[in-house]
């Protein structure tokens, strides 16, 4: 059987907060599923599968969430499937629940991911020590400052890029009302001025903590006739790599590079930086910005801060980079990846509210995970793809 | 000692965390029923009546919401014996879980029974005992016990009406980790003041600690390695957080040093030098603690600290970035 097309024709998300002590797990993940069967003008008897995802269970302290779910996600009689790939997780459960549809298994998918980051503290969670080594690890921030440092060192940027990145980003918030952060007196500056964490990453320079949850139902051409604006899934690609190897390439991997090559292809897009008209790609760490854009073939190789720099990937620019705040403005972990691949739906479909970049034709939803090394993504388009 | 604990080493990890639940309303309303000594089920739309109450109903998809007062007596409808008990369960000698089916409920509720092996019978009545001090959680029901016969089922005297939809559930996990053949070998190498590597037979890289298979080929690791206590950091972050559960108090350098002869650099601590003075390409040498203080452990080596050399050449460490 040749490939069906596939469309986002719900989008749902909470709104994220540090900390949402008014409701359970599943009461956050029905807020989000709830508004994406809204939106796409179903209700649960429409749906033939449920593909849910999250963060390691650590996270949470809740073994198989997915266990406990089943009601609250509608699965039951139906097929649950639970997908897990650390912080690309978002984007790889909402790639599975597409392959569904694509495949011609099933017509009308929902598929949610969430986190409730106020239930423990992902920083212990990621840092539990391990008999025998040297407890140096401190965190995400910890592994990923060293790396951050080596790019800064390979591409020479000037040492604000990070701080031009997160101030934009916050400030783009302002239009998101589901982004957890509201700052709205960040500016360059203040960022620059903010407590150095994990040098050389500043405090303003990270993402929040949050508790949230995303949603989106994948449907088939039938379905997606009889909405407005579906948002067409032109292209998806996942690729993994081994966490340390030697020689591995951490600023720039690998597995993100051919995932990327791979998506172009697929969506026939030859010229990124000039056929995607908006980006949500996953910046916990604001240089990962530029980093990204390089990875993605945005940018050559120690070019990408340039871009940042010029304004390009302000909303204003040519290339407008996570227009919805982003993983800096928001970070429910299991939730972020899909977050991405649903903010990227919303702005094909032009339903993006105050952060809406006019005409967007083709929009790219990024995620990555673990040691940099999974990579989700997805091209969605205001146009059916030909396949 | 046999033969698998020879050959590896292993140490106990202990995982422990309070983590904070926000039960949301449906099962707020079931602890709240807790902490008064009530038995607080659900009523879903077939009519059934489920304790504890789902949040959702499976069959509806709406949240359940109609909340009706079970129990407190039930009956055994089917149990297992637990001879061994382990730590933090209801009770520290031989004693049964069973599935209740209480009092105006439709299905069955798990709980432990204070009765002996003796004495269990499918479809024998019991009743839920409660603790002295009831806070609002499943521990509130410390067991159940006999009902015997002609008893009312107590009612028990409510206590302050319930303020809190969270709680706190300490989760502790006991694991024995164990380190590899290769990995152990390693760290009994450190024991000696070795630091010992393995290349892999088809790229030729150099893997410390060593790996066992390598990443990239798939091929066992056999030819050892050993290498010199001297390096390059290749990149590093000054952590200045805080956090819980943290080893080593911050501020402090926690660098990717790459070990002269070896082809993947290894996080350590950079001390002997300001934070602010250490720099990507600085050549350190490991400094060992006192002999008598060596384990297994890359701990034996308690830091790394510049040596007289000149910076590495950017060129002859960037491939490691």
């Amino acid at each position: 059987m040749s490939k069906q097309p596939a469309a986002v024709v719900g989008v749902g998300q909470t709104h994220h907060r540090a900390k949402r002590e008014d409701v359970s797990m599943a009461g956050l993940c029905r807020e989000a599923i709830d508004r994406a069967l809204l939106d796409a003008n179903l209700s649960f008897d429409d749906i033939d599968a449920i593909v849910v995802g999250k963060a390691p269970d650590l996270f949470e302290g809740v073994m198989m969430p997915e266990l406990y779910l089943a009601e609250a996600l509608g699965a039951a009689g139906k097929p649950l499937l639970r997908v897990h790939t650390a912080g690309s997780v978002g984007g790889s459960t909402a790639i599975v629940a597409a392959s569904l549809v694509q495949s011609g298994v099933h017509k009308r998918v929902l598929t949610v991911a969430f986190e409730k980051q106020s239930e423990s503290n992902a920083m212990w969670a990621l840092s539990v020590p391990v008999p025998f080594i040297m407890p140096v690890h401190a965190g995400a921030g910890g592994y990923f400052a060293p790396h951050v440092r080596s790019y800064i060192r390979r591409s020479n940027a000037p040492l604000h890029i990070g701080a031009v990145v997160a101030a934009k980003d916050r400030q783009n918030a302002l239009k998101n009302p589901f982004a957890h952060l509201q700052n709205k007196d960040t500016t360059v500056e203040s960022v620059l001025a903010s407590q150095m964490l994990w040098d050389p990453i500043r405090y303003d320079e990270t993402c929040p903590s949050s508790d949230g949850a995303c949603a989106l139902v994948i449907a088939d051409a039938d379905t997606a006739a009889s909405v407005d604006n579906p948002a067409w899934i032109h292209a998806t690609a996942m690729r993994s790599e081994p966490t340390t190897a030697a020689e591995r390439d951490q600023v720039n991997p690998q597995a993100g590079r051919d995932a990327a090559a791979y998506l172009w292809k697929q969506a026939g897009i030859t010229n990124p930086r000039r056929e995607i008209d908006a980006v949500e790609m996953y910046v916990p760490f604001s240089w990962f910005e530029p980093m990204w854009l390089e990875n993605l073939g945005f940018a050559d190789e120690g070019e990408g801060w340039k871009l940042t720099e010029s304004g390009v990937t302000a909303m204003t620019g040519d290339l407008p980079v996570n227009c919805s705040g982003g993983v800096l403005s928001s970070n429910p972990i299991g939730a972020s990846g899909m977050l991405r691949f649903a903010e990227a739906a919303l702005q094909v479909r032009g339903r993006a509210g105050e952060h809406q970049v006019d005409g967007v034709r083709r929009a790219l939803g990024h995620a990555y995970g673990g040691g940099s090394q999974f990579f989700a993504m997805w091209v969605v388009g205001a146009d059916k793809p030909a396949l | 000692m046999t033969t698998s604990q020879a050959r590896t080493l292993s140490a106990p990890l202990r995982v422990s965390f309070d983590y904070t639940r926000s039960v949301g309303p449906t099962l707020g309303a079931f602890f709240a029923g807790l902490r008064e000594r009530r038995l607080v089920a659900g009523r879903l739309a077939d009519g059934s009546v489920v304790l504890p109450p789902p949040e959702f109903d499976p069959a509806t998809h709406e949240p359940v919401t109609d909340f009706v007062e079970v129990g407190p007596a039930g009956t055994v409808q089917s149990w297992t014996w637990v001879p061994e008990p382990v730590a933090e369960q209801p009770f520290d000698r031989p004693f049964a879980w069973a599935l209740v089916l209480l009092d105006g409920a439709t299905a069955p509720f798990l709980h432990a029974l204070d009765i002996p092996y003796d004495d269990l019978r499918v479809g024998m009545r019991v009743r839920a005992r409660w603790v002295n001090e009831p806070v609002g959680a499943i521990t509130d029901i410390a067991c159940f016990e006999k009902l015997r016969d002609q008893e009312d089922p107590p009612r028990d005297a409510a206590g302050d009406p319930p303020t809190h939809g969270r709680l706190i559930t300490p989760v502790n996990l006991d694991y024995t980790y164990a380190a590899s053949p290769e990995e152990s070998a390693f760290f009994r190498g450190l024991e000696q003041g070795r630091i010992l590597g393995q290349r892999c037979p088809a790229c030729g890289k150099v893997y410390v600690p060593p790996r066992g298979a390598c990443p990239v080929d798939g091929v066992p690791t056999t030819d050892e390695v050993e290498l010199p206590g001297t390096g390059t950091v290749t990149t590093f972050c000054i952590v200045n957080v805080p956090f819980l559960g943290q080893k080593i108090t911050p501020p402090y350098v926690s660098a990717y040093v790459l070990l002269d002869g070896a082809d993947i650099a290894f996080l350590h601590l950079i001390l002997g030098i300001e934070a602010s003075e250490v720099r990507m390409g600085m050549r350190v040498e490991a400094v060992w603690r006192p002999r008598d203080e060596w384990g297994t452990t890359v701990e034996n080596i308690s830091h790394f600290a510049p040596t007289d050399e000149p910076d590495a050449d950017f060129e002859s460490y960037k491939v490691h970035l």
